[in-house]
């Protein structure tokens, strides 16, 4: 599979606050989304996954490595962003806050053809989208408010707003973290109908693991601003090799596993550990007692798709 | 819904935010109150030439009695020179409402430019458009009015001009603090992902929600443009010639209606400032809470 | 103790249940219409037993569980009876209320990251029901916060730390130490893990069980999660609209539901290798009631469900459903197990 947006030894540095060291909040990735290929992206909260999702739509210009799109590396002139707009898009977490309050449901749909210019039977372009991120039939909603709809209808909203511009990529952050669980599922599906239907490629942020079960064809597993493993959906989740994976995966309701609860300090992307970057926190490097642990570093992970599963660890593989 | 017979049409839905907007200014009886008087003072001053003419305002042409209290004919009495004081109430509101209006829109544009530039910019722009601002709301205002009217003349202008350059600081601050927190909402990353430019993103996205802001404080600024108007008049920065409140009170208080006890002659033209800066700023506070986020669809 | 022992007889139970609510209804007023958030909703704890309470946003959840210690604001109006320890919380002099919730009942807030006072120490914040309550000194309340602290996994050296200098998982932590402070018989806990990560989640659920066994604490676990629920409780409630859906045994809320939401709700959070949710996401069509919507359901007949239910037939949408028995010791609020009971 030809992978249409790549990232290449990906780096993003916060500058440093009053007395804290730079944080590191991307800091070394190297991941492939393939064409109709959906890829979940999951970690703990604040380990880089919402940076390296705006690295990607260059919302954050990497202090490192590369965004590649089609192969081609993305230019950060306002010209080149903006074609590179045309067809990668960004859904947000919270939807309510990702729609102008003041903007009706056509108005938002149709904002991004109106920034491109394309504005010929705009109408039906945004009733083709709305209807397509099945808000049916769209003219019961174009002259609706944000405040007027629920949280899922909101979600279409925005999914449409992104459909309009028949991209051919879209990531999406926390896509469904603020919605109701019945309605979470239907956003899911949808995510997996374009996939079907129109041949969309996703990258899907989440810390929910279920998520990826339940829609991802690989994940990445994300820790400090590395991946540390990556593979086949089937392969990480049932068959994990990375001690982090294996801690997240315990710790669900219905793991049927003795959960392993991580102890130690939260990471902190200013004062990245050496050696394996999870060692203090490591329960593995805890029993095996290996100097590799937080004496040697660790290459960064290929991001190889054809490889059905990658860890970063001195133990395992 | 509303939304069930209206077609996708990109102005009927705006038309009904302002129709929403109506319906609940309606239900606020004291900016209803501040609204009528402000239409009543409007209408006497825009209809007033049709019923005042020269010779009711000018010192040689009037035959009135000489700062006669109200009699027959005379309702509020007459100044030193004859003229009825209420006829110069009604004509003085003509000028003193343009000079407020006037100096409020030079105030908000300027003000709202550089307040939206300032919050968008955050960078050198932002910086050098803050130092610009913090200048000026540390020149004082009255000397600054009488050096302009130095340099342009006394009148009408160099009041106006006075007034704005004083007063859009205050615009400023408060547009950026409302454009600072309006930028760092998701709908904002939205667009830009969108593809939208900076210019877009005031235009279309900061500027519609900051709007209710910038309303509300113009009330405001209208009437203390008014009160301004006034001041500086009455202190001789006016010109001589014309009728304005101000310059009502500075004419009685030179023609020693104070000493005289002439006071039909010192309240009306107190009492019009009085009622008119009421107005705006019931009407103000009414904006501000039918547009406040919080109070609407409650 | 289960929902349906309340058809037997009185004289047939050793003792009354810590907490006995009896057709429990909110309504809140304001902008001239009337919202019904909790529309009668019965249920019985006893000491040392968890009940889960699930259900999306605006089903009521926080609402129900806020009401029982009459935590509202004054435009909400309760109705019903709240027995605690025989004794009406609902009609109970403030003194008393003040009595109850202080020692014998304490609540974990929702979003309770940001109920901590910002500008005063965790170890003051901790100290202070102590202080009030048992009227012991400034030393022994420092050492029980201590001890608190510890008990939730936190060192305390930090007592002397400000809020902000915790993480939210931390500061959860802390909110349950607050809870704990005077060895409540009852803890509420609304939502206490929702917005943190899967570790961090896992590290305050754990905490609370281990507490829930050692000290035999009743708990009310407020969730939109079922399987944290199934997990943490032994009973579970499923709220829809204002009201129960289907309650009883976790385990078997879980594995056999017998009302159509439940089952929605089940498969809304996938077991990592069920074949059956691998791209395969399940969700309910429509959206939760609105608060006008919830307005009308009150004046109407037919099942609260029946616009998403998938399982509606005619007869959902005209006959009044109520809870009915659906084995042992749950009840479920549904025609379909009318007719699967052969009643
Ligand atoms: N603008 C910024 N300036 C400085 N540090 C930042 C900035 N944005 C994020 N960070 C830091 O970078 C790290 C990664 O943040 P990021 O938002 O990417 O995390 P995340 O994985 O998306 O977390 P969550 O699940 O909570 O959304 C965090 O430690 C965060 O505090
Ligand atoms: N203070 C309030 N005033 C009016 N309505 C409220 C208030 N709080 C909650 N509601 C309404 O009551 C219903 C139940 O809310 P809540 O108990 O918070 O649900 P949950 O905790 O299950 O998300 C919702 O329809 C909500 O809009
Ligand atoms: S390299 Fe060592 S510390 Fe790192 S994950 Fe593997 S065992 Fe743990
Ligand atoms: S009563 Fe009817 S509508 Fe209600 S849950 Fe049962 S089957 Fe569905
Ligand atoms: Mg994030
Ligand atoms: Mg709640």
């Amino acid at each position: 599979m030809k992978p249409v947006l790549e990232v290449r030894d990906l780096m993003v540095t916060y500058p440093a606050r009053r007395g804290a060291a730079p944080a590191r909040a991307v800091d070394g990735v190297n991941l492939q989304v393939g064409q109709g290929e959906i890829v979940a992206l999951v970690g703990e909260s604040g380990c880089g996954k919402s940076t390296l999702a705006r690295a990607l739509v260059g919302l954050v210009k990497p202090t490192g490595g590369q965004v590649l799109s089609d192969g081609v590396p993305l230019g950060y002139s306002a010209a080149a962003l903006k074609a590179y707009r045309r067809h990668t898009q960004l859904v947000l977490q919270d939807p309510g806050g990702a729609l102008n309050p003041r903007q009706n449901v056509f108005d938002a749909v149709a904002e991004g053809p109106r920034l491109h210019g394309l504005t010929d039977r705009l109408g039906e372009r945004v009733h083709t989208a709305l209807a397509k991120a099945g808000l049916r039939p769209p003219e019961q909603f174009a002259g609706r408010f944000p405040h007027e709809m629920s949280g899922g209808q909101q979600q279409r909203v925005v999914i449409a707003g992104a459909l309009a511009l028949e991209p051919s990529v879209i990531v999406a952050d926390e896509p469904v973290a603020s919605l109701d669980a019945s309605v979470r599922g239907e956003i899911l599906k949808l995510i997996l109908e374009l996939r079907d239907s129109l041949g969309l490629s996703a990258l899907v942020v989440s810390h929910d693991l279920g998520l990826a079960w339940n829609i991802a064809d690989r994940v990445a597993v994300m820790y400090l601003g590395r991946i540390v493993e990556t593979g086949t959906v089937e392969e990480v989740l049932l068959r994990p090799k990375h001690p982090y994976t294996r801690a997240l995966l315990s710790v669900l309701p219905d793991s049927g596993e003795p959960p392993v609860l991580l102890t130690g300090e939260p990471p902190d992307p200013t004062s990245v550990p050496g050696g394996c970057r999870f060692h203090p926190r490591c329960p593995l490097r805890a029993a095996e007692q290996d100097s590799r642990c937080d004496g040697q570093d660790l290459p960064v992970l290929t991001g190889d798709p054809s490889a059905s599963s990658l860890a970063a660890c001195h133990l395992v593989q | 819904m509303s939304a069930l017979d209206t077609p996708a049409g990109l102005d009927v839905p705006r038309h009904h935010a302002f129709s929403r907007f109506c319906r609940a200014f309606a239900k606020r009886p004291a900016g209803l109150a501040g609204l009528g008087l402000l239409v009543a003072f409007g209408v006497l001053a825009l209809a007033a030439p049709l019923f005042i003419g020269d010779d009711q305002l000018n010192v040689i042409k009037v035959d009135g009695p000489q700062l006669s209290p109200p009699v027959d004919g005379y309702p509020l009495g007459t100044d030193q020179a004859g003229r009825s004081v209420l006829l110069l109430v009604i004509w003085g509101a003509r000028e003193s409402l343009s000079i407020g209006l006037i100096a409020t829109a030079l105030t908000v544009v300027l003000g709202s430019t550089v307040g939206l530039l300032a919050g968008h910019y955050q960078g050198w722009i932002g910086k050098i458009l803050m130092h610009v601002t913090d200048w000026f709301i540390a020149l004082p205002s009255l000397p600054l009015a009488i050096s302009l009217s130095a340099v342009l003349g006394q009148g009408a202008a160099s009041i106006t001009i006075a007034i704005a350059v004083t007063s859009w600081t205050a615009t400023a601050r408060l547009v950026r603090a409302q454009t600072l927190s309006v930028e760092a909402r998701p709908f904002i990353e939205r667009a830009k992902v969108l593809g939208a430019g900076n210019t877009q993103i005031m235009i279309r996205h900061v500027l519609p929600n900051v709007m209710p802001l910038i309303l509300v404080s113009s009330t405001l600024t209208v009437a203390s443009a008014i009160l301004s108007e006034a001041t500086l008049t009455f202190l001789g920065l006016g010109d001589p010639t014309s009728v304005t409140w101000g310059s009502m009170l500075q004419a009685a208080f030179l023609g020693g209606a104070v000493t005289a006890g002439a006071w039909w002659y010192l309240m009306p033209p107190g009492i019009a400032i009085l009622i008119v800066v009421l107005g705006f700023t019931l009407v103000g506070r009414a904006v501000e809470h039918v547009l406040n986020p919080r109070m609407v669809g409650r | 103790m289960t929902a349906t022992d309340q058809s037997h007889a009185p004289e047939e139970r050793a003792a009354v249940p810590m907490l006995d609510v009896r057709d429990l209804r909110v309504n809140y007023r304001g902008g001239g219409r009337t919202v019904p958030a909790v529309r009668g909703v019965s249920f019985t704890l006893d000491r040392g037993q968890t009940l889960g309470v699930a259900g999306e946003s605006g089903s009521g959840k926080s609402t129900m569980a806020l009401s029982l210690l009459r935590l509202l604001p004054s435009s909400a109006q309760v109705t019903g009876q709240v027995l605690f320890e025989g004794e009406d919380l609902l009609t109970a002099k403030w003194a008393r209320l003040r009595a109850v919730r202080w020692s014998a009942a304490s609540v974990v807030f929702q979003g309770a990251m940001s109920a901590l006072n910002p500008v005063r120490t965790i170890g003051e914040q901790i100290c202070e029901p102590i202080l009030l309550h048992d009227k012991v000194g400034q030393k022994t309340a420092r050492a029980r916060a201590a001890e608190l602290l510890d008990s939730v996994g936190l060192p305390s050296r930090r007592l002397g730390s400000y809020p902000h200098e915790f993480s939210g998982g931390q500061r959860q932590r802390i909110m349950i130490a607050m809870a704990l402070a005077c060895r409540p018989d009852l803890i509420i806990a609304d939502e206490p893990t929702t917005a943190l990560d899967v570790m961090v989640q896992a590290q305050v659920l754990n905490l609370l069980g281990e507490l829930v066994r050692e000290s035999g604490i009743g708990v009310i676990m407020i969730s939109h999660d079922l399987s944290v629920l199934s997990h943490m409780c032994e009973r579970l409630a499923v709220m829809y609209a204002g009201q129960v859906a289907e309650i009883g045994p976790s385990k078997q809320l879980i594995t056999e539901p017998r009302h159509p939401y439940t089952r929605a709700l089940g498969r809304a959070f996938p077991t990592i290798g069920d074949p059956a949710s691998r791209l395969a996401p399940a969700g309910l069509p429509g959206d939760p009631p609105t608060p006008s919507e919830l307005a009308k359901l009150n004046e109407s007949r037919g099942c609260a469900f029946e616009p998403r239910c998938p399982e509606a037939t005619d007869a959902c949408r005209t006959e009044t459903v109520e809870l009915w028995p659906s084995g042992p010791g749950r009840e479920a609020a549904c025609l379909r197990v009318l007719e699967g009971s052969g009643a």
